[in-house]
């Protein structure tokens, strides 16, 4: 029996797909609107993408914001995967169920707790705050992220691997980089990709963190918005949309592609054996 | 490669009964303890240079912690492990000489299996022309030289357990440690790779340990047993020895097929004593030297070793008893009888099919009478 969708599911499915792209599609089509006026559709025009490229405030807060989200990222995940590491490979050590849980806790924590407390301990210290506060409060938040996501791979990691590397002559650091490291990178790239959009797109922990001369593209956005949604707003919004798509759809598809010759290539072991 | 003879490299080798020799490993009074549980237990145990030597035991016997505190993997909480006469205390498992082939291979998935060969030669910082010489060499032994370039998922489960053996071989090892090596494999791929590994250990003249809960594997393959048991060793001896001459129930109970009678032991005249099993009278003559009078004892037979005929033997003299077939498995090359003996007791016995024969002589609740020489069976008394 080869029926199609039901029309309950078919409907069920516009609507969910409509709740979750009707927005995004409408701020697209308004970034091509010619007029000034975001409520008032006054026909095709790329005359906001222009103006934007010279809109030197945001593209300093985009500047900032790549610089932030590619730093931030990178040591977290460093940071991230040191720690999922020594969580699942440092064997039962003292207040280890205390370390896993205090992983967890930034992920459930309010954003705006984390960005009051790390805004009270940038003063405490005495801290001038911009770029590098900021940074630092990423890679606060986000290194927890990756070191749940590297955990994950790690606790299915066959750890004889790594016996077996240093029974063949490798120092442990040697067999980590040689042999740990290249097997659970997707794990750790995934953890990055999280960790740079988590920056990416972070509006409280940024502006409580953040001090003069250093404002993210999420905080321009905000104030400008207060101020009256300009077509200019738009045009940034759909630019990042795009990124963000292309990145997701190269990813999917080279997954998918590995996915592909792995399955050929185990059909062709089966096939050698049986013939 | 010329196979060599196996016979008489097999036949006059027995370091192990020269108090001259000096062992190539020597586990020495070797203890494990995980907190409170004790997986091995003041294990003295001495391996021979070219001996391929099998730790066999049931899962959780302490085996494969033995073999890893070689390899270097865990620490004796008491005790040494010596190579060559060397402690190899605090030395880390990338520096000790023996390499070990994992029981899940442990092939590294992103490398080919000329780099997954290459590997242990690369750590040592051999050049890069000797480097691809041996992979050469060590991929042509195990039959793979076509297959350099695969992945480990593009093998089968059998070669990917020969790459294993190729890479754990490459670096020529002192002692190559094998742990379950065999285990993923099916049986008729099983058997043959036994055969190999022997040649193979025979060919590079190399000592080999392996770790197996499969004794037809551990005899197959090696020159030595230690039958291990809860951390401690029950008996190390040849495959023959352990067969015929087993030191324990656990043992002769642990390997093959047995049959067991409890009983009193009473040493008789010109070397033949008795052991009376006391409930029924049943009594067993046996010409093996026994120490004392008047103790408890087994007496334990292997079912082959019964002959079962349906006539009463004419002289009944010494070790024939008499019951009904209880039951019968017909495994083709041999038929398992269980026979119920007048007492109650059930006794096994196995006799080879040699002839083809369509109606079987001896069928369910037919009369039989076992016996067996005096000589066919051990006496116990552990």
């Amino acid at each position: 029996m080869n029926r199609g969708p039901s029309w309950f599911n078919i409907v069920s499915m516009v609507v969910g797909f409509a709740f979750l792209y009707l927005p995004i599609v409408l701020l697209v089509i308004y970034s091509f609107n010619a007029g000034r006026n975001v409520a008032v559709w006054e026909g095709w025009s790329t005359r906001w993408y222009v103006e934007l490229m010279s809109n030197d405030q945001l593209l300093a807060a985009a500047w900032v914001t790549i610089r932030v989200a590619l730093l931030s990222a990178t040591i977290a995940t460093i940071l991230g995967t040191m720690a999922a590491l020594a969580l699942v490979r440092g064997g039962l050590f003292y207040g280890r169920s205390l370390f896993s849980g205090m992983v967890y806790a930034p992920l459930v924590m309010p954003d705006v707790i984390t960005g009051l407390s790390l805004l009270l301990l940038f003063v405490a210290v005495g801290f001038s705050r911009g770029f590098w506060t900021i940074t630092m409060a990423h890679i606060t938040f986000s290194m927890c992220f990756v070191a749940v996501v590297v955990q994950s791979r790690l606790i299915s990691f066959d750890k004889s691997l790594e016996e077996a590397a240093m029974d063949l002559g490798a120092p442990p650091m040697k067999a980590f980089f040689a042999v740990t490291l290249p097997i659970i990178a997707p794990a750790v790239a995934a953890g990055w990709m999280l960790a740079f959009t988590l920056s990416l797109d972070d509006l409280v922990i940024a502006s409580f963190t953040t001090g003069p001369g250093a404002t993210t593209l999420p905080i321009k956005i905000y104030s400008a918005v207060r101020l009256g949604v300009s077509p200019e707003i738009n045009a940034v919004c759909t630019i990042l949309i795009g990124i963000v798509t292309i990145g997701v759809i190269a990813a999917s598809l080279s997954m998918k592609r590995k996915e592909v010759r792995r399955r050929r290539d185990e059909r062709m072991a089966a096939a050698a054996n049986a013939a | 490669m010329a196979k060599q003879a196996l016979g008489p490299i097999r036949r006059s080798f027995a370091p192990w009964d020269d108090p001259e020799a000096k062992p190539l490993i020597h586990f020495r009074g070797v203890t494990k303890r995980y907190g409170d549980f004790t997986a091995v237990d003041g294990i003295d145990l001495p391996i021979y240079e070219r001996e391929f030597h099998a730790l066999l035991g049931p899962s959780g016997c302490g085996k494969t912690t033995l073999m890893r505190m070689l390899a270097g993997f865990e620490e004796p909480t008491e005790g040494d492990v010596l190579l060559d006469g060397a402690s190899l205390k605090g030395v880390p498992p990338y520096r000790r000489p023996v390499n070990m082939m994992f029981q899940s291979y442990a092939l590294f998935p992103h490398m080919s299996v000329e780099k997954n060969v290459a590997f242990g030669l690369k750590q040592d910082g051999m050049a890069k022309s000797e480097i691809a010489d041996r992979v050469a060499e060590m991929l042509t032994l195990v039959r793979l030289q076509d297959f350099a370039k695969r992945k480990p998922h593009q093998l089968s489960g059998g070669q990917r357990q020969r790459v294993a053996l190729a890479r754990s071989l490459a670096k020529k090892p002192r002692v190559l440690l094998l742990d379950e090596p065999l285990g993923a494999l099916d049986k008729k791929l099983r058997e043959a790779t036994q055969f190999e590994l022997t040649d193979l250990q025979v060919d590079l003249g190399m000592t080999f340990l392996i770790v197996t809960h499969d004794q037809e594997e551990a005899m197959t393959v090696a020159d030595r047993i230690a039958v291990m048991d809860q951390g401690v060793i029950r008996q190390v001896a040849t495959p023959a020895e352990i067969y015929e001459q087993p030191a324990s129930r656990y043992v002769a109970d642990f390997i093959g097929d047995i049959n067991i009678l409890e009983g009193r032991l009473e040493k008789g005249a010109n070397g033949i004593s008795r052991l009376v099993v006391p409930e029924d009278g049943l009594v067993v003559e046996t010409d093996q030297p026994v120490e004392s009078d008047a103790q408890n004892a087994w007496y334990a037979i292997r079912p082959e070793k019964l002959r079962v005929s349906l006539d009463q033997p004419a002289d009944i003299a010494v070790n024939t008893v008499s019951g009904e077939i209880w039951d019968i498995a017909y495994l083709g090359d041999v038929s398992i009888y269980h026979v119920k003996l007048d007492n109650g007791t059930i006794m096994r016995a196995t006799t080879a099919n040699t002839t083809r024969l369509v109606e079987r002589p001896i069928s369910w609740d037919d009369r039989v009478w076992l016996t067996w020489d005096r000589n066919a069976g051990v006496v116990l008394t552990s």
